[in-house]
């Protein structure tokens, strides 16, 4: 009995596919040390994925980088490695290893964690910038456990909390005059881009007698008629595009996603580095609603998630995708509260064709938004959808630059994302508290100014 | 005493490279030499020429945010920072007695001795041992001096200097090379 007990919990934690095996995946569960944070439950039992045989924390660091480096970079990380490596700070890595993810965020410790996964006390900022009223008096007596938590900074992100950033926007009205987001302009991106396969896709729509579907294989009237809707119908790219890898190839009837990374990979790559789509990218099966700890519609279970999931293969409508897509799986406060709110008043308008395109808010907007994307090898830039929603997530304040400021102010979205009251009622009302960043950059110029001015007052 | 860095004299298409042994305080002054002739060239040639004298682009703190350049502090703590991805073995940084990010300031007794030492005679670097995290380190301090009229305005106005009345010529501060010593 115990050779069996053993051999089991061993098969378990051995075999990698276990993590994915009807059987021995409860061996691996029973093997973990502790719940896994919000963050890496889905990939939780693929203990591979972060920990290697005899790496140590350097292994581990190499795990967390594969998978956040790219996102913290882009975010001008606040304190990246490159802050902690200088001799120089030998004593402050003493106290606190700031070269390594896991000196605040240690996974398999529920009973410490807290938002963000962090595990370290709140007061962490103590550390390297104890004596910070020095260079602020104005924030003297303020309590350390309050840097990170009282809106005004963040450890990694802190690209729209920025003192000049902040001073730049004292301002802003809450609500722009004419608010619209960004367009994705794919025309005027292909335009530029050299490797454009135009040959097979010339950018000429197609009708109904231009298929090219083999005899057999030919669409139904459904299909055609949710394909000439498409861009896609629009753009030259007929069915063969996404049916078969290459011209001659093989007619595949149930495409998956490699054949839409052939054309969008940038989507595919944010898809797999986000929570849709880090099971597939970690080797394991789809993400279902049913493995959710999020509340999920009961009847969207089964659902395995992949581009047509949300996108709905043939007709790729990216209207249904950003709103009917995220509420037929998601069912908590914030999602169910969507239609009520302002944000989508807005967005009926805009499919009644009331108001202008991108004057209308989908949940898409704000949680997979349109972001510049920049190609370094080419330098060119375009809009395309981050289809990572890690992107603008949480810490809430992520979202502040790439979607809330295309229609807001500063200060009102700063205010806005600290009301946790209002975020579950998905923005319907107006900010309950205030944040205090704003004010006190204010009065900080106004100090600066009076004292530039004393010395000319004298003479 | 002598660091253990062979110094390869190789051309491009020379596989047998000459090798040496040279001092610590000859590495790190000529370590120096680089940094010091690449940092003038781009305060002087780009920010000064475009920003002072032509004003046809600013130079900015929040360079991608403000479409300008980057400072010259940044330019070469951005440098530093790739240097430090390779794990060489050495580091450098630029540092100052009247620092704008106060994280600038002289930390270390050695910082702290050679800035002053710097600030008083540029023409002398300060060079000395120190051990910090059970590491000891030949640690060079050289001078940092304004070398044109943009780091002389940008430094007296900026918002957070503890200093205005910066003048051309003078030193600003000290680039910290530190070498492991065997």
């Amino acid at each position: 009995m115990t050779i069996a007990i053993g051999s089991y919990l061993a098969a378990g934690l051995l075999l990698k596919r276990s993590a994915d095996d009807r059987w021995l995946a409860p061996a691996r569960s029973m093997l973990l040390p502790g719940k896994t944070t919000h963050g890496h439950h889905q990939i939780e039992l693929a203990c591979e994925s972060c920990h290697k045989p005899f790496g140590g924390k350097q292994a581990l660091q190499e795990s967390c980088e594969r998978c956040h480096a790219t996102e913290l970079k882009s975010a001008n990380d606040t304190h990246p490695l490159s802050k902690f490596t200088d001799p120089r700070n030998a004593d402050r890595l003493e106290k606190l290893d700031a070269t390594l993810c896991v000196t605040c965020h240690t996974e398999h410790r529920p009973g410490i964690t807290r938002p963000m996964g962090v595990t370290l006390a709140g007061d962490f900022c103590f550390h390297c910038h104890a004596d910070i009223a020095k260079d602020r008096p104005s924030h003297a007596g303020l309590a350390f456990n309050s840097c990170n938590s009282a809106g005004c900074h963040k450890y990694h992100d802190n690209r729209a909390l920025y003192e000049d950033f902040l001073a730049k926007h004292l301002n802003d009205a809450p609500v722009a005059a004419a608010p619209i987001l960004p367009r994705r302009a794919l025309r005027e991106a292909i335009a530029q881009l050299p490797d454009y396969p135009a040959d097979r896709f010339p950018l000429k729509a197609l009708d109904a007698s231009a298929q090219d579907a083999p005899a057999g294989l030919r669409a139904t009237a459904g299909m055609m008629r949710d394909w000439l809707e498409t861009s896609h119908a629009k753009a030259g790219v007929n069915c063969g595009a996404c049916h078969q890898a290459d011209k001659g190839a093989a007619w595949t009837e149930r495409p998956g996603q490699a054949a839409c990374a052939g054309c969008h990979g940038t989507e595919t790559k944010g898809f797999l580095a986000g929570k849709h789509g880090m099971r597939v990218a970690e080797g394991l099966s789809p993400m279902t609603p049913a493995q959710a700890r999020l509340p999920m519609q009961p009847d969207a279970r089964d659902r395995q998630l992949g581009c047509t999931s949300c996108h709905g293969a043939h007709r790729f409508d990216t209207r249904k995708a950003a709103v009917e897509g995220c509420l037929g799986c998601h069912g908590d406060e914030h999602s169910l509260a969507y239609k009520r709110s302002p944000h989508y008043a807005l967005w009926q308008k805009e499919l009644a064709g009331t108001a202008p395109a991108g004057s209308g808010v989908s949940c898409a907007s704000c949680h997979l938004p349109r972001v510049e994307h920049r190609i370094e090898d080419l330098g060119l830039k375009r809009t395309l959808v981050q289809h990572n929603q890690n992107g603008t997530l949480q810490p809430s304040e992520k979202m502040i630059r790439p979607v809330c400021l295309s229609c807001h102010g500063l200060g009102f979205a700063i205010d806005a994302l600290a009301d946790r009251a209002l975020i579950s009622r998905n923005f319907a009302g107006r900010p309950g508290g205030h944040v205090d960043s704003l004010d006190m950059v204010t009065r900080r110029l106004r100090e600066l100014r009076d004292k530039r001015r004393k010395p000319e007052d004298k003479s | 005493m002598k660091a253990r860095i062979a110094i390869g004299i190789a051309g491009l298409t020379c596989a047998a490279a000459a090798s040496a042994q040279v001092s610590y305080k000859e590495l790190t002054d000529a370590l120096h030499l680089v940094m010091e002739s690449d940092r003038t060239v781009y305060t002087r040639q780009v920010v000064n020429r475009l920003q002072n004298e032509e004003k046809v682009i600013k130079a900015s703190e929040h360079f991608k945010d403000d479409k300008a350049l980057p400072l010259p502090a940044q330019m070469f703590r951005f440098g530093s920072e790739m240097v430090a991805e390779k794990k060489p073995a050495f580091s450098y940084s630029l540092l100052s007695l009247w620092p704008i990010n106060k994280q600038n300031a002289a930390k270390t007794p050695a910082e702290k001795e050679g800035l002053d030492a710097v600030a008083k005679d540029p023409s002398k670097p300060y060079y000395k041992e120190e051990t910090l995290g059970k590491v000891k380190y030949f640690t060079a301090v050289y001078a940092d001096r304004a070398v044109s009229p943009a780091c002389v305005s940008c430094h007296n106005e900026h918002k957070d200097t503890p200093k205005n009345d910066f003048k051309l010529g003078q030193t600003m501060g000290g680039v910290v090379i530190r070498v492991p010593m065997k």
